[in-house]
């Protein structure tokens, strides 16, 4: 059969690969805008099958975007998620109908603060205004009711993902059969906050950032957001890995040079990381998605009941973390399993012992594959989705 | 295939290890008990449920709403891998979340005599379950008093199988114990069965001296608590 979604699709005005919905009714956000028109671009692998039920949403990080698996238009790196995506992968595409859509305030073809504000003709920047993560889930949820999908098969992801899987599962739980948030949590911590702040503070401390309207003056931040990245992705690996990877190796040279190069192979690492980043991502996107991280707390809108976050008929929730990961640590997912236990919500959860830090959700992590298969096929067969596979 | 609870394995009748895709004749002896204890259909808890055999099995043939509670990452993960709902967790920490009457059964097999707060965790049980249902050890068989009348020593044999030193098994009791630990509580016994070596149950009173001594373990049904002593 051919894909539902075809004749639905519209390409965005970029040579970017993947689709784009144009949403002209106005959003309510959460700071009180109504905002649009606006644009969400988003990418898609596999067929809908004829019942519109084998369809797994993927939230991507806060670094990441819609190019699951396939090369990213900017860089030319592989998809961020190949590691579970394509033919017989975990998220297996001659099963299911996989989606990812770039979250509202991204830089890469949903709207964003780079994106011309049709008042003034001139890019958003700091007029844009402040989204938070029920908002990129409410644009998501346009997108879905768009392609004619009334229930998710699953909403899957990890860090900024995760914390967009338990939106849906808090705000659409009809809508999602099994949720599976990965080194997530229901509120972002006050250390993260802290990182971010950091991250934030080396973005507007660079000249070149302009009060965010470098875009207009001809300008570009990107010392500050190269180093915004540094900090970041430091959080995101452990001492450990950062050890086995690089202990205090020198960087193509015998000895130090008592100078400030790149004398150690972990500080070239993160040069390396820092400067190919700029070359993808928007600094004010980074501003704006950061703090919609930051403010994520699930129990908040439930006058701080977390398990009040979750009422009524509940999907499946399949929650995973990882050992080493010291930005959201097993507790917080924890925390999570307890407050679903609290309404007896159908619960699994898994902490994998690895030393990849945060960042093992995007690794290769057998434990991680074979869990998300058994937990996916038992939904399947659960929900009856197994007799179409032959 | 993970071992049911490794850490906690002593008081297991039968040597070979359960299997999640066990058949029903291969389902270890004192689980099937518990198995045939329990109703089609009915939500159930299986804490320290190891690698799931119990609940493949009692989802398998009785439609059950099967979850676990395991500590051991091997034993979560290959349940969660065969389908199951499982979370990582132990009895002591893990089960205040849960509201009262969350289940119509919750299964404690051989994993009572591990916990650190087994009162707590009886009254957990009772709590969290219309039913409980609770299988140990009984260190009031015959053979471990004889062990320690003539040896002198801890008893150390096919099912008490760690040194003192190294067992994980720090709240041993009899079924006199654990009969005066629910009455404490104020449960309800419903059944009581108690096994002997060879996993056979027979039929004896469980607050008499008899069964205290010919049985390797008892398997009891618990429910409710007496008005007072609530739960919480």
């Amino acid at each position: 059969m051919s894909s539902v979604t075809a004749p639905l699709l519209q390409r965005p005005g970029t040579d970017w690969p993947g689709y784009s919905l144009a949403v002209g009714e106005p959003l309510r956000l959460d700071c009180g805008v109504d905002f649009g028109p606006f644009r969400i671009a988003y990418q898609t692998y596999g067929r809908l099958n004829p019942e519109r039920s084998n369809a797994i949403l993927i939230c991507h990080a806060l670094s990441g975007d819609q190019y699951v698996a396939e090369p990213h238009p900017i860089t030319g790196a592989a998809g961020w998620w190949t590691t579970l995506v394509g033919p017989g992968g975990v998220l297996d595409t001659e099963r299911y109908f996989l989606i990812c859509a770039n979250v509202l305030g991204g830089c890469m073809g949903t709207t964003g603060p780079k994106d011309l504000n049709p008042a003034t003709g001139e890019p958003w920047a700091l007029n844009f205004p402040v989204i938070t993560i029920r908002d990129m889930v409410r644009a998501q949820k346009l997108l879905v009711e768009h392609l004619g999908i009334e229930r998710l098969f699953c909403v899957i992801g990890g860090s900024m993902g995760a914390m967009q899987v338990l939106q849906w599962a808090s705000s659409y739980p009809e809508a999602v059969v099994a949720a599976v948030p990965i080194a997530g949590s229901a509120r972002h911590s006050a250390q993260n906050i802290a990182f971010h702040e950091v991250g934030r503070q080396a973005i507007m401390a660079d000249p070149e950032w302009c009060g965010g309207r470098y875009l207009s003056l001809g300008h570009s931040p990107s010392r500050g957001l190269a180093v915004a990245r540094m900090a970041a992705h430091i959080t995101y690996l452990s001492e450990a890995a950062l050890h086995r990877k690089f202990g205090r190796n020198l960087q193509d040279r015998n000895a130090v040079t008592y100078g400030f190069d790149a004398d150690f192979q972990v500080e070239s690492y993160l040069r390396h990381q820092g400067s190919t980043f700029v070359d993808r991502f928007d600094a004010n996107s980074y501003l704006y998605i950061t703090r919609a991280m930051d403010y994520f707390d699930l129990a908040a809108e439930h006058e701080g009941s977390l398990p009040a976050a979750f009422p009524g008929t509940q999907p499946r929730f399949c929650i995973i973390s990882f050992t080493s990961d010291w930005l959201f640590p097993t507790s917080e997912s924890r925390a999570l399993v307890h407050a679903l236990n609290a309404v007896a919500a159908n619960v699994s959860f898994v902490e994998i012992e690895t030393d990849k830090g945060h960042d093992a959700f995007l690794l290769h992590e057998p434990e991680l594959f074979a869990t998300l298969r058994g937990f996916l096929t038992g939904c399947a067969e659960h929900r009856g989705l197994t007799r179409f596979w032959g | 295939m993970a071992d049911r609870s490794a850490a906690l394995r002593f008081g297991t009748p039968d040597a070979a290890p359960a299997n999640s895709s066990a058949a029903p004749d291969e389902l270890r002896r004192d689980l099937r008990l518990i198995a045939e204890m329990i109703e089609p259909g009915v939500r159930v808890l299986d804490i320290g449920c190891g690698d799931g055999a119990l609940l493949a099995y009692l989802a398998r043939e009785k439609a059950v709403d099967a979850r676990g509670i395991e500590l051991s990452q091997s034993g979560v993960n290959a349940c969660v891998r065969h389908g199951l709902s499982v979370i990582q967790g132990d009895a002591d920490r893990d089960l205040d979340a849960f509201p009262a009457g969350a289940f119509d059964v919750v299964v404690l097999s051989q994993t009572l005599q591990a916990t650190r707060r087994p009162r707590h965790v009886v009254e957990a049980l009772v709590r969290i379950g219309k039913q409980a249902i609770v299988s140990f050890p009984n260190f009031g068989f015959w053979r471990i008093r004889l062990g320690l009348l003539w040896r002198g020593r801890m008893p150390v044999s096919e099912l008490l199988s760690n040194s003192w030193y190294e067992t994980p098994n720090i709240h041993l009791c009899t079924i006199r114990d654990f009969v005066a630990l629910c009455d404490a509580i104020g449960t309800n016994i419903e059944r009581s069965v108690t096994l002997d070596r060879h996993g056979r149950p027979f039929a004896l009173d469980p607050r008499g001296g008899l069964a205290n001594l010919l049985a390797e373990q008892g398997v009891f049904v618990l429910s409710g608590t007496s008005s007072g002593a609530k739960a919480r």
